[in-house]
């Protein structure tokens, strides 16, 4: 860098007083004894005393459960011990997490608590939720699920005979005849049998007409038209007995009973708010609550529905209502129940037939779980008619639709598991045992089998998984196709363990049949879950002889391109095992799995997945070549991803994660080789910002790890180590763009380098952020906003001129050449306009002169050598010292006499000025007159306009007075005397 | 000046049996004061009795002669000629639901050439430039309860191409047996109709199994009678080819308003029956008549 001596002119006049500047003198200090004055009688904190600082305990204290069978509830108090702690005392002594717990402590014990009547409602609400519990998967995550699974390009049709869009409502107010006129208006709109058909839908038009019918029967409702809603409900059910374009048949039954299910809502509601005058009903209301006017209403719909003329129709809409019973009687739902299972065996259709049961069983589980029979029956039901899927009908259909027996069986699928899922849900192991057997009975179905193994608890489906295989074996091959049926089979089994013995006759057997699958699809679809079981059970050796044969099934025609989704599950599941990555990554067939990643966005994701495991689970630094082979290479594809269209959190992202990498990577004592580490990683990841910081940190912590090492003094060999990593550093740092992280990363590292005794280097350091000050821009964004930068760049430069006290002089260079050089760049730095930020670092200079000037500094670095031991305290460089302070304060002081030039600015110049008298104070020798005339005057200045803090002033004065008591500041006492307090005006 | 003039009954289903007593409030809502010339209030049954156009021809005679038979008439003056205030006025009424002499309440029924229906008729008088108002309310009586008790009598029934009437070819039919029962066909007629059918076996497929419900309504005098029989509901319990040897659950509601306790009078007669009606995939039309005796228990 130049060298340039800062030349300043001396204007040495302040505006009001008259005075010839004073000649700087450091006040002497005795580091020791005023540590020793400071420090403060140490207080021991006893227990149970508040203090800020102790770790705030949470105690939970609970009375054991379980031993006292229906104890009362637990009580759960949680205090604190720093009863003043505004975050607990917030809370009221309980923190939330404590809460939660007591609260679902609490929770079952609460049930076989003596109720008293109020509380009945509470009891039979909880009652019923005994018996659908959260375990019970719901039909809103099924819907799902259907509605994707089941689609066709097909063009569909809808059938409606409606009547036109009529859609005007009566208007409001209008005479009760008109309304009569426009019902039966609408009602011979049905008779005329306006019938229109839609045809050529696509899938989706065919769900927005359905979504769009839904809405009309809202409206419909709205407006007041019960009848229209009717209708459309009628119509829409009637749509389900259409078994055209079957392979959307599971998906038309999810659109549609949607409708039903709002309809039903629709009614209840209704009949619920009449009911609700003058209070609403509780929820445990029995018929007696019920007015008339409401029961009429209920009873007219259910007449209503009882004369609909087609038999599917009514089915669905009276099950949609099923609930409205309870308004009737109190029977009524359990009679019903069985009689709508009854008549269900009307519906020819065996599809048909099995979705209306499904609903059946769906809205019976809603309104009445505790019946369990007719879900039973139901299920019988369905099996009495399975022989008509080898019918005539059913055949001729599939002939004349062209559709496979295979394809078709699968749509029965969801009915039959949620038929099962109903009946499988808590039911006696006997239950289920007894429904096996049925299914046996019926020669081995693969359709029941399957759905047996989804719906039916994976305990239960694992202590019989032989018995399974074997079933499955035994089954029709052309029917149902058999890797679902695996697939079944294994999805139990990744929930539940069979029998140890039987582990690996399952795996083999299962992988039979898998491995023989032509379809990559279906393969993959199937493989990707028996990974878990093996995975789950078995070690690596399976593993990976289970990873080589998807590879093999998915390579040729590139058939992983299509299943990506799959092989990306598979992935997850052999990380959820597998923690140890020495261990992972020697599996063979590891890394060509990953290789089948060819897309990027895919490639990218799953070394992410595989990043995030290994920084969870790697708890111990490693130096193992293989998983740092294949680590540098999962790092290397996630950093080659970046590009400029990348996003910023993305980058960080990733940054992040390749960060927690090396972290993770340690070579012990062998430092060299951990530096080559660093010099590989810097070429490898050079285009991510955060990983280029933390590798220079890395190598810093490198070099200050081995004067640990060294005990603080190199060897020939050491010091040219850390000579290495300072020279690893001062490469690194200039392509780092941020220009504060490369400050920050300059200090350091020049930090670093004098502790290591490597003093060009840390003066090539220091330098070299002087040099950069200037490129400092006066705004910076810190999280997308502008901000100004000169707090930050202050923060800096007083941390900076901090380390420059141990720095000894160059020396070619003159004296104090750092502090100089600094000086210089602050005084050429275009700082903001109005700004004080330059006089500031000035003011801030000074206590490091005044440092600097000390026989004995307040803080060395061991083996090197200060400015104290190079001059000795030469007067020369005592004077040098003291000139530059001249220099400064007038600096200072003409800033404060332009600042006095102008009446806004009168505050700035008061807080300027007291903080250089503080700074003379402290520092400054003030047994000098000038010195302590200027002093004086400093502070008369700052209190000239009264916008001094009074109480800082009195106090500053107390400290003044407490200090000349000690010895060699008695002079202060006169100071003392000048110094006026002003009144507040 | 709008006015509005309602009857509310005091029973929300508006169901009543002799001997009760109606009551109920004449609601008259209006913005200002209303000048009247009284109110009236009259209740009236009648049973209707109409020819089909079929018929006409062969009783003209008789056509004539058919006039309404009244069951139960009664009028009361609510209010004398005056003032209704402002607002909303309630103004309570009772009707005993008695007869005169010998003569029975039959049971509101609405049909195609009988009707039974009992009304009140509320009447505003008002001055000449302004119209009276009036209202009517219909409301349901039902007969008495039976006093013997109903035995319930099971009747099973065989369909097959033998025991068919009335078809042209025997020889054309398909194959088919089809059982079944009805649980009673003296019915009570708030409970429904129940059965079963079961279809053992059919050559051809099956398209369609309905109940139709067929009222017969017999309208006489001396001169001679006319009977017709029409539809009331028909109500499908199987679709499709339905699963062979099932028994299928025969059931159906009775309508309201629409059926009544089996009726038999001097003047006419309202009977019951129901058809089981099969129809096959060649569109075969099988039907099996069951006459049905409906009371009220």
């Amino acid at each position: 860098m130049r060298a340039r001596l800062l030349v300043l002119p001396f204007r040495q006049r302040l505006a009001h007083s008259s005075f010839i500047l004073s000649q700087w003198r450091s006040r002497g200090r005795n580091y020791d004894a005023e540590l020793q004055r400071c420090r403060p009688e140490a207080a021991l904190v006893e227990f149970g005393d508040y203090h800020p600082l102790k770790p705030i305990m949470v105690t939970d204290t609970k009375t054991r459960r379980g031993t006292r069978k229906g104890s009362t509830s637990s009580s759960s108090s949680s205090s604190s011990s720093a009863p003043a702690d505004p975050l607990s005392s917030m809370l009221d002594g309980t923190d939330p997490l404590s809460m939660f717990a007591a609260a679902s402590a609490s929770e079952a014990p609460a049930m076989s608590h003596s109720v008293s009547a109020g509380d009945l409602g509470r009891k039979k609400r909880e009652k019923e939720e005994e018996v659908v519990g959260p375990d019970f998967e719901p039909w809103s995550s099924k819907r799902g699920e259907i509605l994707a699974r089941f689609t066709t390009t097909e063009k569909l049709s809808i059938n409606l005979c409606m009547g036109s869009d009529k859609g005007k409502a009566p208007s409001p107010g209008s005479a009760v005849s008109e309304k009569v006129r426009t019902r039966l208006e609408e009602l011979d709109d049905l008779e005329e049998g306006s019938q229109r058909e839609l045809l050529n839908l696509s899938q989706q038009d065919y769900a927005n007409r359905i979504e769009e019918l839904n809405q009309s029967l809202k409206e419909a409702w709205a407006s007041d038209q019960k009848v229209r809603a009717l209708k459309i409900v009628i119509q829409c059910s009637k749509l389900l007995s259409d078994t055209s374009v079957i392979q959307f048949y599971p998906s038309k039954f999810v659109l549609i009973t949607d409708i039903l299910d709002t309809f039903g809502r629709l009614v209840y509601d209704r009949i619920w708010t009449m009911c609700s005058d003058p209070r609403p009903l509780p929820d445990s209301f029995t018929v007696d609550d019920v007015n008339d006017t409401a029961k009429e209403t209920c009873l007219n719909w259910f007449f209503k529905i009882a004369s609909i003329r087609e038999l599917l129709p009514r089915l669905y809409v009276e099950a949609a209502i099923l609930k409205c019973n309870r308004f009737l009687n109190k029977s009524g739902i359990q009679e019903t129940l069985p009689r709508l299972t009854a008549m269900i065996r009307g519906i020819g259709d065996p599809l048909v037939a099995a979705y209306t049961r499904a609903y059946l069983c769906r809205v019976g589980m809603e309104v009445a779980p505790h019946l369990k029979d007719s879900l039973n029956r139901n299920f019988f039901d369905l099996l009495g008619t399975f022989r008509q899927i080898s019918g005539d009908s059913v055949q001729n259909q599939l002939v004349l639709q062209r559709v496979e027996v295979p394809e078709y069986l699968t749509l029965y699928s969801p009915a039959i598991n949620w038929i099962l899922q109903c009946i499988a849900y808590r039911a006696p192991e006997l239950l289920l045992t007894e429904m096996m057997d049925r299914c046996k009975k019926l020669g081995n179905n693969a359709l029941l089998l399957n759905s047996v193994m989804r719906a039916f608890r994976p305990e239960f489906v694992a202590a019989r998984a032989t018995d399974f295989i074997g079933m499955i074996k035994d089954c029709d091959e052309a029917g149902f196709p058999k890797h679902l049926l695996f697939g079944s089979l294994g999805r139990s089994l990744a929930c539940a363990d069979p029998p140890e013995s039987e582990r690996l006759t399952i795996l083999n057997e299962a992988w039979k049949v898998v491995t023989k699958v032509r379809n990559p699809q279906d393969y993959v679809n199937c493989a990707e879950i028996w990974v878990e079981f093996t995975c789950r059970h078995f070690t690596k050796r399976e593993v990976n002889t289970v990873l080589a044969d998807i590879i093999k099934h998915m390579t040729p025609d590139r058939a992983f391109e299509d299943a990506y989704p799959q092989l990306q599950s598979v992935i997850r599941k052999i990380l959820t095992y597998f923690h140890d990555f020495s261990l992972l990554f020697s599996m063979e067939r590891f890394l060509p799995f990953l290789d089948m990643f060819q897309k990027d966005s895919v490639r990218v994701e799953v070394c992410r997945s595989i990043m995030e495991v290994f920084i969870k689970h790697q708890v111990e630094p490693t130096r193992d070549p293989v998983i740092l082979n294949a680590m540098l290479h999962i790092c290397k594809t996630m950093h080659d991803s970046v590009n400029a269209l990348t996003l910023d959190d993305e980058k960080r992202s990733l940054a992040l994660l390749i960060i927690g990498f090396i972290r993770m990577v340690s070579f012990g004592r062998d430092f060299e080789q951990q530096l080559s580490f660093c010099v590989e990683a810097r070429a490898t990841f050079c285009n991510l910002e955060p990983v280029l910081v933390q590798l220079i940190h890395t190598v810093n912590q490198l070099a200050m790890e081995t004067s640990t090492v060294m005990r603080g003094s190199h060897s020939r060999k050491t010091a040219a180590f850390v000579r290495a990593c300072a020279a690893y550093s001062f490469i690194t740092i200039p392509s780092l763009s941020s220009i504060f992280s490369r400050l920050s990363l300059y200090l350091l590292s020049g930090q670093v380098a004098l502790a290591n005794q490597c003093l060009s280097q840390a003066d090539a350091f220091l330098k070299a952020t002087v040099s950069i000050l200037p490129e400092v821009p006066r705004s910076i964004s810190v999280e997308g906003k502008l901000r100004s930068s000169e707090s930050f760049l202050l923060d800096f430069i007083n941390n900076f001129l901090a380390t420059l006290l141990v720095v000894p002089d160059h020396p070619e260079h003159g004296v104090l050449y750092l502090v100089r050089g600094l000086l210089n760049m602050v005084q050429d730095y275009t700082w903001e306009d109005n700004s004080d930020a330059k006089v500031r670092v000035y003011v801030s200079a000074l206590p490091l002169l005044a440092a600097m000037s000390q026989e004995t500094y307040l803080y060395s670095i061991p083996k090197v050598d200060s400015n104290e031991t190079l001059y000795g305290g030469d007067p020369k460089f005592l004077s040098e010292i003291n000139k530059l302070c001249e220099t400064l304060i007038g600096q200072i002081l003409d800033h404060l006499k332009a600042l006095g030039r102008d009446e806004q600015s009168t505050r700035r110049q008061c807080a300027l000025a007291f903080s250089l008298f503080g700074v003379l104070l402290a520092h400054g020798d003030l047994r000098n007159n000038k010195l302590s005339q200027l002093a004086v005057n400093l502070w008369n200045l700052s209190h000239k306009h009264g916008y001094c803090e009074t109480r800082i002033s009195v106090r500053t004065l107390e400290y003044i007075k407490h200090q000349a008591h000690l010895p060699d500041m008695t002079h202060l006492t006169d100071t003392v005397q000048r110094l006026a307090l002003q009144s507040r005006t | 000046m709008s006015v509005t003039l309602d009857i509310r009954l005091k029973r929300a289903n508006k169901v009543y049996h002799e001997g009760e007593t109606v009551a109920g409030v004449i609601l008259l809502v209006c913005r200002e004061a209303l000048q009247h010339h009284g109110i009236t209030l009259s209740m009236e049954g009648l049973v209707n009795l109409q020819l089909s156009s079929k018929s006409v021809g062969v009783f003209e005679a008789f056509y004539n002669s058919v006039k309404p038979i009244q069951l139960i008439s009664s009028n009361i003056e609510v209010a004398k000629a005056g003032k209704v205030p402002a607002g909303k006025t309630e103004i309570p009424f009772e009707f005993p639901l008695n007869t005169k002499g010998n003569k029975v309440l039959y049971e509101t029924y609405h049909g195609v050439f009988v009707n039974i229906q009992y009304t009140l008729r509320c009447d505003m008088k008002r001055s000449l430039l302004a119209k009276d108002l009036s209202r009517n309310c219909e409301f349901i009586v039902h007969s008495q309860p039976q006093k013997a008790k109903v035995v319930p009598t099971p009747v099973n029934f065989t369909i097959t191409p033998d025991t068919l009437q009335n078809i042209r070819e025997r020889t054309a039919l398909p194959k088919f047996l089809i059982r079944g029962h009805l649980d009673a066909t003296n019915c009570v007629i708030s409970q429904p109709l129940t059965g079963e059918v079961v279809v053992e076996n059919s050559d051809v497929p099956i398209k369609s199994i309905e109940l139709q419900l067929v009222r017969v309504e017999t309208c006489g005098c001396a001169e001679g009678y006319a009977r017709d029989a029409t539809e009331i509901q028909n109500i499908q319990i199987a679709e499709g080819d339905v699963c062979h040897s099932l028994a299928i659950p025969i059931y159906m509601v009775f309508p309201r308003l629409f059926t009544c306790p089996t009726l038999e009078t001097t003047n006419f007669k309202v009977e019951f029956e129901v058809n089981i009606v099969i129809v096959l995939h060649d569109d075969h039309l099988i039907t099996e008549n069951f006459p049905l005796k409906l009371c009220r228990v």
